[in-house]
């Protein structure tokens, strides 16, 4: 691969050139000057780049090409369950009756679209075993925030303010602690035992009657089913607490199992995970919450709801926490999965998480006489391996990671979870077919036995991209967030 | 035949569960307890086939009226600007949109640089030192930066005051928020269409973290920044400003006025209504807060052979470093989105956004000028951007329901936030809206009157 830098778009850029069209005034002109005062009116016009239209396509084209996406090939990033994004979804999210509507046109004109949202609404309740869904919040660390924020408007709302603590296994996410913490309450770790799982006995001392909640992922970040799930809620609604479901991996156990028959209360889904709604580069997703009965009344408002035939939004909600995102959530996310929940219908889903979960476990099967494997038991749709074994060599987990790269996949998730030595941890998901995961596991195994052989080969790595590792901690300590014209140019 | 998105076959599966040592694939999950396994299928409605399911969703698309059929007057947050042709093919690009955040930088250069050229154009924009890679929306990051005045104060002062004249569903947004901390959060009352700056100075005190203002305004009006600037400055709290970006085209961006920060949403440039959602909030700030900005932020580096290139930094912010101690739980963002909105600062460049913001001036206050040659009082009259408020004389939603008889998709009807705006209309005018459209538009008013 040719090494070479790509110029900003920012240096393409020449004194008076265009790349768009607007449309020609028509109205009778009005001089800004005597609209608004000097100070209001703009002097330094703002540095935008000026470049023609084929200049701008040639310039981000050249960036998508220094880029890897799904679409380029196997994208096994733990825990974010990197499928395929189906391209009929993007079509549909684009026609006018969906783009072009506006969140202030009555109801009236836009039924379809509430329509659309309702049934999304209740085949998520269905898929998670909650009564009601709503879609308003972002992303999945939004619905955490937001589930725990119904949790604390549940106990507060029962004279219950000494709550104050929300369990979060060592295990977890950082979104969870960081959500614990943004919704005013003080998070607790819980231990993970010896078999990968919540540590039964540490759950039963830190739990109390200052116990608000327990966040739990199931499966959990090193791929294993919590099998005393059933003792958890126990413990917890004993206590008077509430089981919060971070729905991070539910990739797994559609039709299998449901948050709400395990004895959750409020759940999260990541429908940019699970429901294909793409990953855009980071975002934009989707994090519908939804909740048991009892927690209804907390829900964020509006509250979507059918009367007779027609579908209108309910501000009268005195309970609700409030409004958390203006309008009503990531609509055009929601299209994309509802589009897909419709492709896979119930044997669809069903079939969904079988597929990955056996993918998963051939590809750990595959992996296990190169690497070790921490957890030995059936993993679900991800499994953890560890790199301490080639750590003794010299070689690191983030060394494989980058020599991935050469043989051209994106790397697993690295360091995550922290209780794993030198971790990696794979998701295949069930878009892959066999013969991917087979080329998949072989680079696997070679890159092992480079790491014993030639570690060089791994520790100089990447050899083939268009850049090599990059400088991080110079990054860090004299950051620079922004191109700024060089003095002598301006 | 398997399924288009399920690759694995009979005689894969045969072999994959040999190698695992499983009889069946259900032995796989045997670890759920049966207690709580699920005997029955899922309730969901039945699988459709893709022609099937185009059909399907035509026909909902079809009972949505879409403002690319009607001429629409409606704004406050969500604007209809044209859409460079060049946004969709570049975001539909997969390379960009089948990507995740780009934790390994080898291979995400693209997306990398792409981010920070995001974060480039908003500083220059916002006239701010930095801005981060994005966040979900413009309310949401207001209540960011609620948050972060308060831990930026190291939470001894507790009090948040935001102006009357903020976008009422981003007062309501940030209240929620500030419930998390159990911060205090004060309204400032407005007059005539502005901040009270006098009510301001009175109910300012040591106690405040952060004073939040919108610019241009909720009703499209221009708040005195540099008046607001001095009394936030009083009490050392910090001045957020909420500013479509669009109109920082045209007026004196809230840095230059010495803003701390400046949040809004980059909707404007490229990013399709979509019934509100996902749009793009941007997070700009002065250097000093760097460490306290919640979300992504890419910063430029070298690599081994001193080649620039770009990587996510300033990491020990962020949730996955910090858990419980992060500046935010953000974690996924609105890149795609980010994207969107860079390509179309782009294309339009420095000339184009000035000429577009002009435009918006010139159309607004041209619909304006003729609702009072028609009789109509413009409420909290003065310098407006694209948007005013114009008092209908009847209960805007009638009027609303009449307009929409003719064709037009009239303004918003204020009366749904306070009933004592029931006959207030907050009317946008884009550079979209045609002359002729516009007069339609007031003859169709006037003869309601």
């Amino acid at each position: 691969m040719k090494r070479e830098e790509q110029r900003l778009i920012f240096e393409l850029s020449r004194p008076g050139r265009s790349g768009g069209s607007l449309p020609e005034n028509d109205v009778p002109e009005i001089n800004v000057n005597e609209l608004f005062s000097s100070d209001y009116i703009r002097k330094d016009e703002p540095e935008l780049p000026e470049v023609s239209e084929l200049q701008l396509i040639r310039h981000y084209t050249a960036l998508s090409n220094r880029n890897f996406g799904v679409d380029s090939g196997f994208y096994p990033l733990g825990s974010c369950t990197m499928k395929y994004n189906p391209k009929v979804n993007e079509g549909i999210a684009r026609m006018a009756g969906f783009a072009h509507i506006h969140p202030y046109q009555p109801e009236s004109q836009v039924q379809g679209a509430l329509q659309m949202m309702y049934e999304l609404q209740d085949s998520l309740a269905a898929i998670t075993g909650m009564n009601t869904v709503t879609l308003q919040s972002a992303a999945g660390a939004q619905g955490e925030w937001t589930g725990l924020m119904i949790i604390r408007a549940f106990h507060e709302a029962n004279g219950d303010h000494q709550r104050t603590k929300v369990i979060v296994p060592d295990s977890a996410h950082g979104t969870n602690p960081a959500s614990a913490s943004v919704a005013g309450f003080d998070p607790v770790t819980v231990k993970t035992d010896e078999r990968g799982l919540v540590d039964l006995e540490h759950l039963r001392e830190v739990t109390g009657p200052d116990t608000a909640a327990l966040m739990l992922t199931n499966p959990n970040t090193l791929g294993l089913f919590e099998e005393d799930i059933v003792e958890m809620a126990e413990i917890i609604h004993d206590a008077g607490g509430k089981l919060y479901y971070d729905g991070a991996n539910s990739n797994a156990i559609m039709g299998k199992t449901s948050p709400g028959d395990m004895g959750f209360d409020v759940v999260h889904l990541n429908l940019h995970k699970t429901f294909t709604g793409p990953h855009g580069g980071g975002g934009p997703g989707s994090g519908p919450v939804g909740v048991k009965e009892e927690l209804v009344p907390y829900l964020p408002k509006p509250l979507l709801v059918k009367d007779g035939e027609d579908y209108t939004w309910n501000y009268d909600r005195p309970e609700a926490i409030g409004r958390i995102k203006p309008f009503y959530g990531n609509f055009g996310i929601n299209v994309r999965a509802y589009a897909y929940i419709r492709t896979m219908g119930p044997t669809g889903l069903h079939q969904v998480s079988e597929n990955a979960v056996l993918n998963a476990n051939y590809l750990m099967k595959r992996l296990e006489p190169y690497y070790d494997i921490p957890y030995q038991q059936y993993c679900k749709h991800e499994f953890v391996l560890s790199a301490k074994r080639q750590k003794k060599l010299g070689v690191r987990a983030l060394d494989i990671a980058k020599r991935l790269l050469d043989y051209g996949y994106h790397p697993p998730t690295i360091y995550f979870p922290l209780n794993v030595e030198e971790c990696m941890m794979i998701e295949p998901t069930e878009t892959e077919s066999k013969e991917t995961l087979d080329e998949f596991a072989d680079a696997m195994i070679a890159i092992a036995k480079e790491a014993e052989e030639e570690p060089d080969q791994v520790l100089e790595a990447p050899h083939e991209t268009v850049i090599s590792r990059l400088d991080e901690t110079q990054a860090a300590r004299k950051p620079i967030l922004r191109y700024e014209k060089a003095k002598e140019e301006q | 035949m398997t399924h288009r998105y399920l690759p694995m076959t009979e005689d894969d599966r045969r072999e994959m569960l040999e190698t695992v040592g499983a009889s069946d694939v259900s032995e796989l999950f045997s670890d759920i307890p049966k207690s709580v396994r699920l005997d029955q299928g899922l309730d969901v409605r039945k699988a459709l086939s893709e022609p099937a399911l185009i059909e399907y969703f035509q026909t909902l698309a079809a009972r949505n009226d879409s403002i690319k059929k009607y001429p629409s007057f409606l704004g406050a947050g969500v604007y209809d600007h044209h859409i460079p042709s060049t946004v969709d093919a570049v975001i539909s690009r997969s390379e960009f949109y089948t990507a995740y955040t780009p934790y390994q930088p080898e291979v995400s250069q693209g997306e990398l640089q792409a981010v920070y050229e995001f974060q480039s154009m908003i500083a220059t924009l916002t006239g701010m030192e930095i801005a981060n890679s994005s966040m979900y929306d413009g309310h949401t990051s207001l209540a960011e930066a609620a948050l972060m005045a308060a831990t930026q104060k190291r939470m001894k002062k507790q009090t948040i005051l935001i102006s009357e004249t903020v976008h009422p569903e981003a007062r309501d947004v940030v209240q929620t928020f500030v419930n998390g901390p159990r911060l205090n959060l004060e309204t400032v009352p407005s007059e005539k269409g502005v901040t009270d700056v006098q009510a301001l100075k009175e109910m300012i005190s040591s106690d405040v973290a952060g004073v939040i203002v919108q610019y241009p305004n909720f009703y499209g009006t221009i708040e005195d920044l540099t008046q607001l600037r001095e009394a936030a400055d009083e009490v050392g709290a910090l001045l957020i400003v909420k500013s479509n970006p669009l109109a920082l085209g045209v007026l004196t961006p809230p840095g230059d006025f010495g803003a701390d920060v400046v949040v809004g949403d980059t909707q404007p440039f490229g990013i399709q209504g979509q019934y509100g959602g996902p749009h793009c909030g941007y997070f700009a700030t002065k250097k000093t807060f760097m460490r306290k900005v919640p979300g992504r932020l890419v910063g430029e580096t070298v690599d081994e052979e001193g080649q620039r290139g770009y990587v996510l930094t300033l990491q020990a912010r962020e949730q996955h470093i910090r858990r419980d101690k992060a500046t935010s739980n953000i974690c996924s963002n609105q890149a795609l989105n980010a994207l969107a909105s860079s390509v179309a600062m782009s294309a339009f460049g420095k000339k184009g956004v000035k000429e577009m913001a002009v435009q918006n001036v010139q159309k607004a206050h041209y619909a304006k000028t003729s609702l009072k040659d028609a009789g109509f009082t413009i409420v909290h009259d003065g310098p407006h951007f694209n948007e005013f408020v114009v008092d209908v004389g009847r209960p805007a939603v009638e009027v609303n329901k009449e307009l929409f008889s003719e064709g037009i998709i009239g303004g918003l009807d204020l009366g749904r936030f306070s009933p004592e705006q029931e006959q207030h209309m907050l009317v946008c005018v884009t550079e979209l809206r045609k002359k002729e459209e516009i007069d339609q538009f007031v003859a169709a008013l006037k003869a309601k009157k």
